[in-house]
């Protein structure tokens, strides 16, 4: 479905992506596993067209690099960024109505409705015309996610969903995520911890210093002790 | 002197409106792109020249809705022709680029209508005094100029809260990079933007055009001002602008009419400042002469004690 092919970005200077190769599945969950810096979220990034780049990117058999983002989006590709960019003027309606890419949304067709996250996420339901900045943390992760699946994508991208959660919100993520892949989207989950990646994951990447260092399936990951010291554990 | 008070308050309503329709534009443009567009007041003065020029031709009415949508039209095309190149190569491109582009106006204003005022006066459908207060008259183009405006901006209000396009600007307002992740095309909202803000700044030139001058330097003479009110209101603030607006234009409205000087104020304290003292002539100036420098003392007031402005959000 995602096929990202030597993949080489910068900042300024600096060489931030060297060559990164991977692909994900149709219906597949992979992780993206690394340090801070590595270049995880760069990656993803690069894949949404918000970082220029020089590689191949290839979406449903299409090459994507160098077309908008938003054309990006309305070709199935969903991005949920680690910052979350939740609108805090608009209300928590209003911040899901712009995941819909067009007026001519054909809400029979989704995998997403509104009321499916009203009815997963009570607490949106009840907070529907508060304004977006007013959310909790976990709230506004929940939010930010669900926003991209009004859109209903064919691959979801979340940066980092977990971080400076507190564990029980964790397991709501972990939920969303296994719910989200029951509904035949294929997810790209870029973390840090090793935990919920392995959990879910069906085959996990570590990167590092800007390249793909590791590639296999959880398990292998879990009994590789050298590749999680050198390239994961802090 | 509530005759006084009255007239002024009418007339810096007036003026802050006015000041306003070219301030929210400039305002929305710079909250979206991060651009300040040295040229925004230009589309001012060209709406002024386009609508007594479309006047001559065939009158005032169609000229207060044609000006104004070719000022829009030009400020689209400067977006999508211009500006959106010179993003690439950052901030400082870009103001040096409006920067150039005030002047381009100011030239080709010269070159078509010359260098003197032009005699854009008070079309003769709206030049009728609408009501009698105290005895004075008060002219219907000045009632037509606050109708339109509050209009304009009730309009322009319920589009921004009640349409999916509005939705998308105002979300574009604090990440339009994440309304482009979504499947929103930014770009096309840039351009839209940009046409609004000119179109609001011609709309402004039209109905301000005929009560102050239309001369090629109106728009140098006007754009600080409006700077001030952008600063003042705090930059990327709709509502900031609007109440900056209405200070300033009320502020300055009232110092034109009061024939007061600090040698009057001291004279209640009886002080008396003898004619021979240096600070006689400083204290002498009445507060109508000193009444242009007080949108500049304002921002630098208010750069001192709240640099983000009244209701300033972000850094510039």
């Amino acid at each position: 479905m995602l096929e990202v092919d030597a993949l080489h970005a910068y900042y300024g200077k600096s060489h931030i992506l060297q060559g990164v190769s991977f692909r994900v599945g149709e219906r597949e969950i992979v992780s993206l596993l690394g340090r801070n810096g590595a270049g995880r979220s760069t990656t993803i990034k690069t894949i949404m067209g918000l970082v220029q780049s020089q590689g191949a990117v290839r979406f449903k058999g299409q090459r994507i690099d160098g077309i908008k983002p938003h054309d990006i989006a309305r070709r199935g590709l969903g991005y949920v960024p680690e910052d979350r960019a939740i609108f805090p003027d608009l209300t928590v309606r209003e911040n899901l109505m712009l995941g819909l890419k067009s007026r001519r949304h054909n809400e029979r067709r989704s995998r997403w409705s509104l009321e499916d996250t009203f009815t997963l996420f009570p607490l949106l339901r009840e907070r529907a015309d508060a304004p977006g900045g007013v959310l909790s943390g976990g709230e506004q992760q929940m939010l930010t996610i669900c926003r991209t699946l009004m859109g209903d994508p064919d691959l979801v991208m979340v940066d980092e969903p977990t971080e400076g959660l507190a564990p029980k919100l964790v397991e709501l993520v972990r939920e969303l995520l296994l719910e989200i892949a029951k509904r035949g989207v294929a997810i790209l989950i870029v973390e840090q911890k090793l935990a919920i990646a392995l959990a879910i994951a069906q085959r996990v990447y570590v990167m590092g210093h800007g390249r793909i260092v590791f590639e296999g399936a959880p398990e292998a990951l879990r009994a590789n002790e050298a590749v999680r010291k050198e390239w994961l554990e802090v | 002197m509530l005759e006084i008070i009255t007239f002024s308050l009418l007339n810096g309503v007036v003026y802050g409106l006015l000041l306003f329709m070219v301030s929210s534009g400039l305002t929305l443009i710079f909250s979206l792109m991060g651009v300040l567009n040295f040229a925004h007041a230009s589309m001012f003065m060209l709406g002024a020249y386009f609508s007594y020029q479309i006047g001559t031709w065939i009158g005032f009415w169609p000229a207060l809705v044609i000006a104004p949508l070719l000022v829009g039209a030009i400020g689209a095309a400067v977006e999508r022709y211009g500006l959106r190149h010179v993003h690439k190569q950052g901030h400082v491109a870009e103001i040096l680029f409006t920067f150039g582009l005030a002047y381009l106006v100011a030239e080709s204003v010269i070159m078509i209508w010359g260098r003197n005022p032009i005699e854009n006066r008070v079309p003769a459908v709206i030049d009728f005094p609408a009501f009698l207060l105290f005895g004075t008259s008060y002219p219907a183009y000045k009632v037509l100029m606050m109708a339109i405006s509050v209009g304009m901006f009730a309009f322009l209000y319920l589009a921004f809260r009640r349409t999916r396009l509005g939705l998308i600007i105002r979300a574009a307002l604090t990440h339009p990079e994440m309304v482009g992740a979504l499947g929103h095309d930014v770009p096309r909202i840039f351009v839209l933007v940009f046409a609004i803000g000119s179109a609001l700044a011609g709309l402004a030139g039209v109905i301000g055009g005929f009560a102050l001058l239309t001369e090629p330097s109106m728009a140098a003479a006007l754009g600080p001002i409006v700077f001030v009110v952008v600063v003042v209101g705090g930059l990327g603030s709709i509502t900031g602008a609007f109440i900056a607006s209405m200070l300033i234009g009320i502020i300055q409205t009232f110092a034109v009419s009061l024939d007061y000087s600090l040698l009057d104020l001291l004279r209640v304290f009886h002080v008396v400042v003898s004619s021979d003292s240096a600070f006689h002539e400083v204290a002498a100036v009445k507060i109508a002469q000193a009444a242009p420098l007080i949108p500049y003392l304002l921002l630098v007031v208010i750069l001192i004690f709240r640099p983000r402005g009244l209701l300033g959000r972000r850094d510039a």
